[in-house]
């Protein structure tokens, strides 16, 4: 369904918190957005009439769980084209990244110690790599930006050698909405063996993924961010290297055999599952892919870059509007000259207009950009044109206040 | 609930004025900003959250705050709140200084402040004490 404003006014009566708070303005997706009828429904389904525990009982209700917690994966799991063994429930990207950094180490090779990233990192994609190369002995490289704060590939390209054990990138930079040149970084890495993993926190909400096309080791989402519920994510990862990765938990539901002095694990995904997982969070999951399936991701983004173009149309109309990076989708990052960007933020608040004004986790990046934070406003497939006008009318005012006198 | 949102709605409106007001003023026109030659104290005051960063100079003598300075930038809320803490403490005893709270910031700023922005309110009265009364005590 190719989406225009009309369409949109109407998938927007499918989100209640939008429908209870019918002047809110929200262009906060990047940090997470609202979520459907469906997926509130479904959930609260789950526990009136599903709820028991998934891989235990023998009962009937804990094999119905069971049917639907695994249902959910292979739906999520074809979401991206990738296997349900290959399709692991973690919390969310953060720790998903974190999880990756601390079990990696069991399938590196020796001698390669070198760790490569981007400034364009969120935290949660920077923070668990300079800690592990911190633990490990290695070296955190990182690709330079060009002045337009698009990654420089021909530098970049020079980072990489036998000795790069993996590179970690953002598909699409949570600060800026670049999107980034992940086919030839995942090239660049292949030559030199080195493993390749995706932060796709922003890329699976509004892009088709396709894992075995890109061809990447492992890649990391959250639910959150695409209408699913908090506390709910995805780790994938390449079967082969899957089965030889150390587990990140141990506890209940992930062992084969334990004895008093060893232990050995059960087959995937559920080696990297220990403990009760978020069963409801990932049926949840599961009926916002649905939801996205429904619309076609394509028409998501097609109906983004409408938004994203006629935002920054507009902006660069106004004087005193910086607005920072190239190729933005859906993601657009900005300062009034002058201005603190909680400042802006408040005043759009007062106007029922939520956006971010701060860091975004990128504080490496904020010092490239030789900034203190940035004013951030970034949409989804309920705002509407009407969103974009009352935001650039609001920083019009925002000048006005600002930059005009008392 | 709905108390609740009728309270929002008048903070919210309140709020509008405040930018309007002395706060803008002294967003503009800090006072105090500039460097101290003679100082006893000097430190950094940051807000990792949004990135308020000031440099602050402190001039005690006899327990005494002589003088007062800053430089560097914030939002308005805690660049204006710098600004007449900063008036307010000269010529005040340290340990005076050290009862201040968070009340007291917000009598001298005169608008509701929300949660989410108290950080910035308060951040230099906090740093003052933190670094003038550790090292005086």
């Amino acid at each position: 369904m190719r989406l225009n404003n009309e369409r949109v006014m109407n998938l927007k009566t499918r989100f209640p918190l939008l429908i209870s708070n019918q002047n809110l303005v929200y262009l906060d997706n990047a940090s997470t957005t609202q979520k459907p009828q469906e997926v509130i429904d479904i959930i609260k389904k789950y526990y009136e009439r599903f709820n028991a525990n998934v891989n235990r009982g023998v009962y009937n209700l804990s094999q119905e769980s069971t049917i639907l917690f695994e249902k959910s994966r292979k739906i999520t799991a074809k979401f991206i084209n990738a296997k349900p063994e290959e399709t692991i429930f973690t919390k969310g990207t953060t720790e998903s990244l974190n999880f990756l950094s601390y079990t990696i180490d069991s399938i590196i090779e020796k001698g390669k110690d070198e760790i490569i990233i981007s400034p364009l990192e969120h935290h949660s994609n920077l923070i668990p790599w300079q800690q592990l190369a911190k633990r490990n002995n290695m070296k955190l490289l990182y690709m330079p930006l060009k002045k337009d704060l698009t990654l420089d590939l021909k530098e970049a390209k020079k980072l990489f050698s036998e000795k790069t054990a993996l590179v970690s990138i953002s598909h699409i930079s949570n600060t800026l909405g670049t999107i980034q040149p992940i086919e030839k970084i995942i090239k660049f890495a292949k030559k030199v063996g080195a493993y390749t993993i995706i932060d796709a926190a922003q890329s699976a909400p509004r892009k088709k993924i396709d894992v075995k096309k890109l061809d990447c080791d492992f890649l990391a989402f959250s639910g959150h961010k695409m209408m699913g519920p908090t506390g709910i994510g995805v780790l994938y990862g390449k079967e082969e290297l899957l089965k030889k990765l150390r587990p990140f938990q141990f506890g209940g539901g992930m062992i084969d055999s334990v004895e008093l002095k060893n232990s050995t694990w059960t087959t995937l995904p559920e080696k990297f599952e220990a403990g009760t997982p978020d069963i409801a969070g990932a049926i949840g999951l599961a009926k916002a892919v649905s939801f996205i399936q429904d619309i076609e991701v394509e028409n998501i983004v097609e109906w983004e870059e409408k938004l994203t173009e006629m935002a920054i149309r507009e902006m660069k109309k106004i004087p005193h509007v910086i607005i920072y990076g190239k190729n933005n989708i859906g993601i657009i990052s900005f300062n009034v000259d002058g201005v603190h960007p909680h400042d802006v933020a408040s005043i759009m608040n007062d106007n029922d207009i939520a956006i971010r004004g701060g860091h975004h986790c990128a504080i490496p990046l904020m010092k490239e950009m030789e900034v203190s934070g940035t004013c951030r406003i970034s949409f989804y497939l309920y705002n509407t044109l009407f969103d974009v006008r009352k935001f650039i009318e609001t920083l019009k005012e925002v000048v006005q206040i600002f930059k005009n006198g008392n | 609930m709905g108390i609740e949102k009728e309270k929002i709605a008048e903070e919210v409106k309140m709020y509008r004025e405040m930018y309007k007001e002395h706060i803008l003023d002294l967003y503009k026109n800090p006072s105090n900003y500039g460097e101290l030659a003679d100082f006893t104290h000097h430190f950094r005051s940051y807000n990792s959250l949004c990135g308020d960063d000031f440099k602050i100079w402190v001039d005690v003598k006899d327990n005494k705050i002589k003088d007062v300075s800053f430089t560097g930038s914030g939002c308005a809320i805690s660049t204006a709140a710098s600004s007449m803490v900063s008036d307010k403490i000269i010529g005040m005893n340290i340990w005076d200084v050290s009862r201040m709270n968070q009340e007291d910031v917000l009598e001298l700023l005169h608008i509701p402040v929300s949660s989410g922005r108290m950080k910035c309110a308060v951040l230099f009265l906090k740093s003052v004490q933190e670094n003038v009364l550790k090292d005086d005590n």
